[in-house]
């Protein structure tokens, strides 16, 4: 009886973790795009930007959820029906928690990228432009390997971060760890039990995260000590 | 658009920043000293200090604060002991609930950045206090602390944003700060739009004033870590 409660629980921590994995995605772009428009010669990107990590670290992230999920679609309808329009858009919780996710982190990761961009010495860029490497074999080949390893330490930081955070999405009405644990919560009377197994969850995904984001570390760092040696 | 409604019930959002601004001063005040204690056992000597704070840290930052918040809130109700005891008046309110998860929540991330800055602190400085006699407590007081504290400020300042920010989950647990009172409004006249946007609004403002008082900290406490201009 109880078992059964605690499997359905564990088993929508597949939910949360497909979420933050999307969101990560989404966050991962967005921060490259943005460390890149930073630190582009272009006044108008580096503007347009900085008020976008600016905006999005000023704002709670349950509050910019639920500016996702419930003003953004009221806004677009009111939009739609002003134009005559009879459509209705309505996001799932599982893409406004997506999407949220993903711009909130994806603001964090472009301070990340931005500073590990800065770390790369630009010798190398030069030297990879000197051997007649083009703009994209220079950035994948030459920039990004070495930014990797600047960036680790953050992103390890923001991919932490940005777990925790799926919980808020439950409140949204996604069906994940957190929600269903409420849910089993309120079924059994054992509120404490279940809100532990949930915590235990996102700690399991914690200490697992550090272990392989170490064992990334060391591969990428293996070059540079060498080199300092 | 009806932005009236927002107007009638501007008083209702000032009452709300009045209860998120004191849940973050009450948790940022507590944990403070909470966390000065605490990141001292944390670069203590005997390995069981040591080993029990990192314990607490990485167990509080490693898991949502929604999670800790609820199993305060709604888990203890579970234990017929607690139920019984003269504490269940207290461990019952909603605000008591929130100010316990938000301290040990803060105080764990607190504790790691002061431990962070005590760890940074050049060897000669604690070598030269001893050469001059400086008793522990001396040492704690004049060198350790200040040092401390200074070099920990920019990374604080981002805790106590993230403070700010995470009093919105009080809403969760029927207080009425800045989002839920956003939050009660959408409900009461059926609006999503204008509530969530003017909730939005006045956490940027309390963020960049929060922003620019630690800049002037830094200024101020923290200038001799500055590289020096030449």
């Amino acid at each position: 009886m109880l078992s059964d409660y605690i499997t359905t629980v564990l088993a929508a921590g597949w939910v949360s973790l497909q979420l933050a994995f999307v969101a990560l995605v989404l966050a991962v772009v967005l921060g490259l795009l943005g460390a890149l428009c930073k630190l582009s010669g272009s006044r108008a990107l580096r503007i347009v930007v900085g008020m976008y990590t600016t905006l999005v670290r000023g704002v709670p992230d349950l509050v910019l959820m639920l500016l996702v999920f419930y003003s953004l679609p009221a806004l677009l309808n009111q939009g739609l029906e002003a134009m005559g329009s009879d459509l209705f858009i309505e996001f799932s919780p599982f893409a406004a928690g997506c999407a949220t996710l993903g711009i909130i982190f994806g603001a964090y990761m472009t301070e990340t990228f931005r500073g590990a961009l800065i770390g790369v010495p630009h010798g190398q860029v030069e030297a990879a432009h000197a051997y007649g490497l083009g703009r994209v074999h220079t950035f994948r080949r030459i920039v990004l390997p070495q930014m990797i390893r600047l960036a680790l330490p953050g992103f390890t930081n923001n991919w932490l971060v940005l777990v925790k955070a799926t919980a808020l999405v439950s409140l949204l009405g996604l069906q994940d760890i957190m929600f269903r644990a409420r849910g089993a919560a309120e079924a059994t009377g054992k509120p404490f039990t279940f809100y532990l197994i949930a915590g235990g969850f996102y700690l399991a995904i914690t200490l697992i995260s550090l272990l392989v984001l170490m064992w990334v570390g060391r591969r990428y760092a293996a070059g540079h000590r060498e080199l300092t040696r | 658009m009806s932005w009236d409604v927002i107007y009638e019930n501007l008083g209702r959002y000032a009452d709300g920043a009045g209860l998120t601004l004191m849940l973050t001063a009450l948790a940022l005040g507590i944990s403070f000293f909470l966390s000065i204690g605490l990141a001292l056992a944390r670069n203590a000597t005997q390995p069981l200090a040591r080993g029990a704070v990192f314990i607490y840290t990485l167990v509080f930052r490693g898991t949502p604060l929604l999670i800790q918040l609820f199993l305060i809130y709604y888990g203890l109700a579970q234990f017929d002991l607690l139920r019984q005891s003269f504490l269940w008046p207290w461990l019952s309110s909603p605000l008591i609930c929130v100010l316990i998860a938000f301290v040990l929540n803060t105080t764990a991330y607190t504790t790691e950045i002061f431990a962070g800055g005590l760890r940074h602190l050049p060897p000669g400085e604690i070598e030269a206090a001893r050469a001059y006699g400086m008793s522990w407590w001396t040492q704690v007081r004049r060198i350790l602390l200040p040092a401390m504290l200074t070099r920990s400020l920019s990374l604080y300042g981002n805790e106590a944003i993230m403070m700010l920010h995470a009093t919105s989950l009080a809403s969760t647990v029927t207080l009425m700060e800045i989002t839920g009172v956003a939050r009660n409004i959408t409900l009461n006249y059926y609006i999503q739009f204008e509530p969530y946007v003017t909730a939005a609004l006045i956490y940027l403002v309390l963020t960049s004033v929060l922003v620019c008082g630690f800049q002037l900290a830094e200024k101020r406490w923290g200038a001799y870590l500055q590289p020096r201009r030449s």
